[in-house]
């Protein structure tokens, strides 16, 4: 595969995966809170091409579950109930942004089959759409933390750096403060202080604020670095020598140089913060139940009966590598495109 | 008793209490089998060794001081009670008083102590020695967890040493629970401790970094050596005092051996692997994930049936200052009236619960006492199936409505919404909770599940009173109904729903403290049972808290360890540690 093919490619699947987390009402096929209590810790529903009659059919379909084999808490399929596959089904409502809502699903079976892609959790909820719906908190949360911290870090370098002396000795042991901070103890105490009736989401962007404006400080280093190189630079100096102000010089000359910087340490550390979603939620600092996140889909790993038992509950872990390595890939392409160091 | 005393891992017999870990859920309850019945003791091997994990290190080896399950448990295996429960019949058993007389009017208990007995230093064991240990239980400024217990109705029993080896107690008032009293209750060396009580040192001794030589006991084992965070290593009491049917001494096992693993999982992996030989407190999944995965038959893995334990949704009634909370006063509007509490019950998947949180090892109640205590179970509680239509038809009838979006809305057309609290720590909790939040939604109630840990959890509850509905268990002491005394009386200390009364505020509360109160000055069981048959009615119409259910006492063994026994009251497993003993190969499951 050529290089240009190939950067399509990871193009093409770094946008299907962020539109299907934009989206997850659309792709999952119920809601994430819909939970079938006959049904725990269902394995993967198997997709079947040939009939039992030994037909082909284009069209996949699925078995429905033996209900006597069910009540004994064992999984059989019954070979006489047969759900094909239907796209663009209507099923339960969801909201795409506040005030629209749909309910047209890409993929579904008629009632009363159950279509479970990727196996169901503990009280019987669609580990699939649950997927789905905990990718779009858990990259929110990726964006939301680097964002904040990116634009705390970038002012605090550009000053620190473009003015010096007691400003920069000042902000530089304030880094250095941030950095030795404790972040994990700091959220705890944060969540305890918090009152009881706040709304969980609430809680969880509070809770990735503070990780944010925790984590500017090393963009704020390497933001300072570029800047001390750049105001010596040539043509810094001639535009301060033609009398240009300090804040014309910041944002023609020196902003411009340290963006690519900054597009490089977005797509650096979005994974670094969904991996701090993940952490949170997997010390119950996380988003309340029932709305799922990966890190919460991943706490229930914890357990050892899940451990053991129930693979399909690996599910947003896989997912969650495949993010991490697209977003490498994306970074390490911006950092090759405009070659800034990085460390 | 206060409430700061309640503690995740308080343990008395005769209190209720609020357990934390999912794994110090329960307490055991007796099969239908066992009730009557008790399996033959083996006659065993002496030799050898038994580990049991534990979750946490002790705190203390001191009886008077241990509040916590695991010194309470430690203790046991080296301490000797006057009269025993066996946890497997629930019935009480001779101990270090081979017997007793009550008098005919209930007050006076006599009892005969065991002669030739020695501690575990080779002291003699006397009467002295009893009367010294209830001083010390009765001393007010020691504040020992026992002394609650031991005053009824507000006096204190008064113990006195009729010769040697004869003690008479007075309990103040005739006792219903009779000589249950005095199980559990070790009894220490007056030789050993008597200037330490005089100085006031008590409070510090028997640490559990004292020498092994500094403690003495009349339980079955002594201490030999502790590791911090790593071990507690005791060996064979060669005085103790108990035979075996062939005149052998007990206890069989050289030693005993307590290795603290913190987590159940580990401790699962470790008693898998052999390492341990008891398990005690197993969560279902995990015992579920034992029984399957077991091909060779290694282990005996045993569901003693439902324990003393329930679990309930509790809205909050407590008269709250409203300037302070209006919130939680304006809910309260709703907590009170019984027709939503109703239909919050009704709405309750409890059969869901105990599939999904419990694997099926619960039991779904709509009571207080767990299907486990057969001895005061009423008959005549109602069972009502699960049912939206009727809990919302309820609703409405109580002047509740409904509005486009299918919200349920009070009176005032508010909007119906609350949030319940749970403990962080207990997976098992949070998961009936979030099953309730699905249940509330189907009657349009908005609820949000909040985990909390557990001490803020339980200030909540018990002194600020700053919470809509909590989601928790209680635990009984004892399979009889006096231990609820706080519970269930208006003025009692663990009066949840409605704390610090000064009379009770409604007729059904009233007659509730009637009840318990005659109870408890009553010796004769089928009148008791006739008063708490009774009580047991009244609150299940009130429902002054929601029921949910009671899980299972889940245990194991590898087959290699003989006269297991697991029962009903905790410790559940080592309870009879005196007559376990190890053959060498393993034996069929009982």
């Amino acid at each position: 595969m050529s290089d240009r093919a190939k950067r399509n490619a990871l193009l093409s699947l770094f946008i299907a995966l962020h539109l299907v987390v934009i989206l997850p009402g659309f792709f999952s096929t119920q809601g994430y809170a819909e939970q079938s209590r006959d049904l725990p810790f269902s394995p993967p529903t198997r997709l079947h091409f040939v009939r039992p009659d030994r037909h082909f059919s284009l069209r996949p379909f699925i078995y429905g579950w033996n209900q006597a084999a069910l009540d004994i808490g064992t999984y059989e399929v019954d070979r006489s109930q047969i759900y094909p596959i239907r796209f663009l089904v209507r099923g339960s409502t969801y909201t795409i942004v506040k005030g629209i809502t749909a309910s047209t699903h890409l993929l579904g079976v008629d009632k009363p089959g159950r279509l479970f892609l990727f196996g169901t959790d503990d009280f019987g909820r669609d580990e699939f759409s649950r997927m789905l719906y905990g990718g779009r908190i858990s990259i929110l949360a990726g964006w939301i933390g680097a964002a904040i911290a990116l634009f705390t870090g970038a002012i605090v370098g550009l000053i620190s750096g473009y003015s010096g002396r007691w400003v920069d000795s000042v902000t530089m042991r304030l880094v250095e403060l941030f950095m030795a901070l404790p972040w994990l103890y700091l959220l705890f105490a944060v969540r305890a202080i918090l009152p009881l009736r706040i709304e969980t989401t609430d809680t969880f962007i509070l809770l990735i604020a503070v990780v944010g404006i925790i984590g500017w400080a090393r963009p704020a280093r390497l933001v300072r670095s570029m800047v001390l190189t750049a105001k010596e630079r040539n043509f810094v100096l001639a535009a301060r020598a033609m009398g240009a102000s300090n804040f014309h010089i910041l944002r023609k000359h020196i902003l411009p140089q340290v963006l690519a910087l900054l597009l490089t340490m977005a797509a650096y550390l979005i994974p670094q913060f969904i991996l701090a979603e993940v952490t949170l939620s997997f010390l119950g600092l996380g988003i309340g139940e029932p709305v799922p996140s990966w890190g919460t889909l991943l706490a229930e790993l914890q357990k050892y009966n899940v451990l053991v038992n129930y693979w399909w509950m690996y599910a947003p872990g896989i997912a969650l590598v495949a993010l991490f390595l697209i977003y490498h890939w994306a970074s390490s392409t911006i950092q090759q495109r405009v070659g800034v160091p990085l460390t | 008793m206060s409430a700061r005393q309640i503690s995740p891992c308080r343990f008395q017999r005769g209190v209720i209490l609020l357990t934390a870990l999912s794994a110090l859920t329960s307490f055991a309850a007796t099969s239908s089998s066992a009730q009557d019945k008790q399996s033959q003791t083996e006659v065993g091997r002496p030799g050898g060794r038994i580990t049991v994990a534990l979750r946490t290190d002790p705190k203390t080896l001191n009886p008077i001081l241990a509040v916590d399950t695991t010194s309470r448990e430690v203790i046991g295996t080296m301490q000797a009670d006057l009269v025993h429960i066996n946890r497997e019949t629930q019935r009480t058993e001779p101990a270090l008083a081979s017997s007793w007389k009550v008098s005919p009017d209930g007050r006076k208990y006599t009892l005969a102590l065991r002669r030739d007995v020695k501690f575990s230093d080779g002291a003699s064991f006397t009467a002295d020695d009893v009367v010294f240990t209830f001083q010390l239980y009765l001393d007010k400024t020691l504040s020992s967890p026992q002394r609650d217990l031991l005053v009824i109705d507000n006096k204190p029993i008064a113990v006195k040493k009729i010769d040697n080896y004869t003690v008479e107690f007075d309990l103040t008032k005739p006792y219903g629970p009779g000589e249950r009293i005095f199980d559990s209750l070790a009894i220490l060396p007056k030789h050993l401790l008597e200037s330490a009580y005089r100085d006031h040192k008590l409070g510090e001794i028997w640490g559990v970094n004292a020498k092994p030589e500094e403690i003495a006991g009349l339980g079955p084992f002594r201490l030999k050596s502790y590791v911090a965070g790593q071990q507690l290593l005791l060996e064979r009491n060669p005085n103790y005092w108990r035979k075996d049917a062939s005149g052998t001494s007990l206890p069989y096992l050289n030693e005993l051996l307590f290795t603290v693993v913190a987590n159940e999982d580990a401790q699962v992996i470790k008693f898998k692997s052999g390492e341990t030989q008891i398990l005690e407190r197993v969560g279902a999944d995990n015992f579920n994930l034992l029984q399957k995965d077991d091909p060779s038959k290694s282990r005996c893995l045993y569901d003693v049936g439902p324990g003393l334990e329930f679990v309930f949704l509790l809205l909050n009634m407590n008269s709250v200052d409203p300037t302070k909370h209006a919130d939680i006063a304006a809910k309260e509007q709703w907590f009170r009236d019984l027709k939503f509490r109703e239909a919050v019950s009704l709405a309750m998947d409890r059969k869901g619960m105990v599939r999904l949180v419990y694997g099926g090892r619960a039991t779904p109640i709509w009571g207080n006492v767990s299907p486990g205590n057969k001895l005061w179970l009423s008959t005549n509680i109602q069972h009502p199936d699960r049912s939206i239509d009727q809990a919302k038809a309820l609703l409405k009838s109580g002047g509740f409505s409904w509005d486009a979006n299918g919200a349920l809305l009070d009176q005032q057309k508010h909007p119906v919404t609350f949030t319940v609290i749970v403990s962080s720590s207990n997976t098992q909790r949070t998961k009936i909770a979030t099953i309730a939040q699905d249940d509330l939604k189907q009657l349009g109630i908005d609820v949000k599940v909040v985990p909390l840990e557990f001490r803020a959890l339980v200030d909540r509850v018990m002194n600020t009173h700053d919470y809509d509905a909590v989601l928790m268990n209680l635990v009984n002491g004892d399979v009889d109904p006096t231990p609820e005394m706080g519970l269930w009386r208006s003025t009692g200390e663990m009066h949840l729903w409605d704390m610090g009364e000064k009379a009770p505020t409604t007729p059904w509360e009233a007659e509730l403290d009637k009840l318990m109160e005659s109870q408890m000055t009553t010796t004769d069981y089928a009148t008791r049972k006739k008063l708490y048959d009774r009580v047991q009615e009244l609150v299940a119409q009130n429902l002054p808290l929601v029921f949910l259910l009671s899980p299972d006492i889940l245990v194991g063994a590898q087959s290699t360890v003989g006269n297991f026994r697991p029962g009903i009251l905790d410790p559940y497993a080592l309870w009879n540690v005196d007559e376990q003993f190890l053959q060498p190969t393993g034996a069929a499951c009982r």
